[in-house]
């Protein structure tokens, strides 16, 4: 049964994501977009590209990108298997961790597993931005969109949100395609 | 307002992070920050810095984690299932209905022509995301976490090795250099 076969490979794939996602699903995008795009064909580079600012535009955490690939992929028993494999690992170990933590709030070894892993996830991080970029990008008007809301997001405080309309509101005036 | 409030019900612990959930357009965290320490005073400042950083240390988004961390304090693994439970509901149901929306519209000229802006726009939040992390690590200890950053980069993104792997080689060689840089600076 092809439907079974989908909903169990979600269910691996983000419970496998789940426990690597430090700093959550930002830093997990490349191997997102590997498997449901490369691998299992759920999808095209536009239609993950489209999905991730689906994501960043709800409100809500980050790992709504992995409801969305559920669904795309299996409909809504996918959106739920890969949601709750996205975030069930991740809860329990922090529930678990979170019962210990008091006893070792000032242990050095808690502050180098921070320090260590900080540096790994930003070039997660970076792999994800570049994964994005590469996908969304698919001309140079909107490369300049792409710089311009970095730009933004980067120098000033203004709600991220603000960057999506704005470049929302430039496609559906045609000034992008 | 410094004073922790009365341990939250598991009802109570749903509400709140239910009402997070929704208002974090564009990031919750501030929101979250502003509705525990200051409206509902669960926490003192203090003690949302050092849960914050636990749930960073952990693998998960941050805000997740900090549902099943404090509602775990308030009433075990009854507060923390209310807790993410309310976190979660709303944007899940929210994300399904813009992709039932999309797979319905998604095709429609004016939408598709959206969806490319919206798509490099977030592509740019991603990047700016990135920015910011690197820099303070950059700039602090550039010897440190630089070459981590880069082969960490190299792997994911040009070679294109599967993360998990790469997090398990890198990840343990990072934490050991971390760990004796302290250790030299002790």
């Amino acid at each position: 049964m092809k439907g079974a076969d989908t909903l169990v490979a979600l269910g691996v794939q983000f419970t496998a994501l789940s426990l690597v996602a430090f700093g959550g699903a930002n830093a997990v995008i490349p191997e997102m977009h590997h498997q449901a795009v490369e691998v299992r064909h759920w999808m095209t580079d536009q239609d993950f590209t489209a999905l991730f600012a689906i994501a960043q535009a709800a409100p809500g955490p980050n790992f709504l990108v992995s409801t969305l690939i559920g669904w795309k992929a299996a409909g809504l028993p996918g959106a739920l298997v890969a949601t709750a494999a996205m975030c069930g690992p991740s809860c329990l170990l922090t529930f678990w961790v979170a019962r210990a933590w008091d006893k070792y709030r000032e242990t050095a070894w808690r502050a180098a597993i921070g320090a260590g892993l900080a540096p790994v996830t930003v070039g997660f991080v970076c792999s994800s931005a570049f994964v994005l970029v590469r996908a969304a990008d698919t001309g140079w008007k909107l490369a300049v969109v792409t710089a311009a809301s970095a730009a933004v997001a980067y120098f000033t405080k203004l709600n991220p949100l603000w960057c999506l309309a704005a470049a929302g509101a430039l496609g559906v005036l045609g000034a992008l395609g | 307002m410094n004073e922790p409030a009365a341990p939250p019900t598991p009802w109570a612990l749903f509400v709140t992070f239910f009402t997070i959930a929704i208002s974090g357009f564009g990031g919750t965290l501030p929101f979250a920050r502003r509705t525990l320490v200051e409206r509902r005073a669960w926490l003192t400042p203090q003690d949302f810095t050092e849960t914050l950083s636990l749930c960073q240390t952990l693998p998960g988004p941050n805000i997740v984690n900090m549902s099943i961390v404090i509602g775990a304090r308030a009433c075990r693994w009854r507060g923390s299932a209310a807790a993410a439970v309310g976190l979660v509901a709303a944007p899940v149901i929210i994300v399904i209905t813009l992709g039932m929306l999309y797979s319905r519209y998604g095709a429609l000229e004016m939408v598709r022509h959206a969806l490319l802006g919206l798509g490099a726009a977030a592509s740019g939040l991603i990047v700016a995301t990135a920015a910011r992390m690197a820099a303070p690590l950059l700039l602090s200890r550039p010897w440190l976490a630089g070459p981590f950053i880069l082969a960490a980069f190299t792997a994911v993104a040009l070679l294109r090795l599967p993360l998990p792997y790469v997090l398990l080689a890198l990840g343990p060689l990072s934490i050991a250099a971390a760990w004796s840089w302290r250790r030299r600076r002790a």
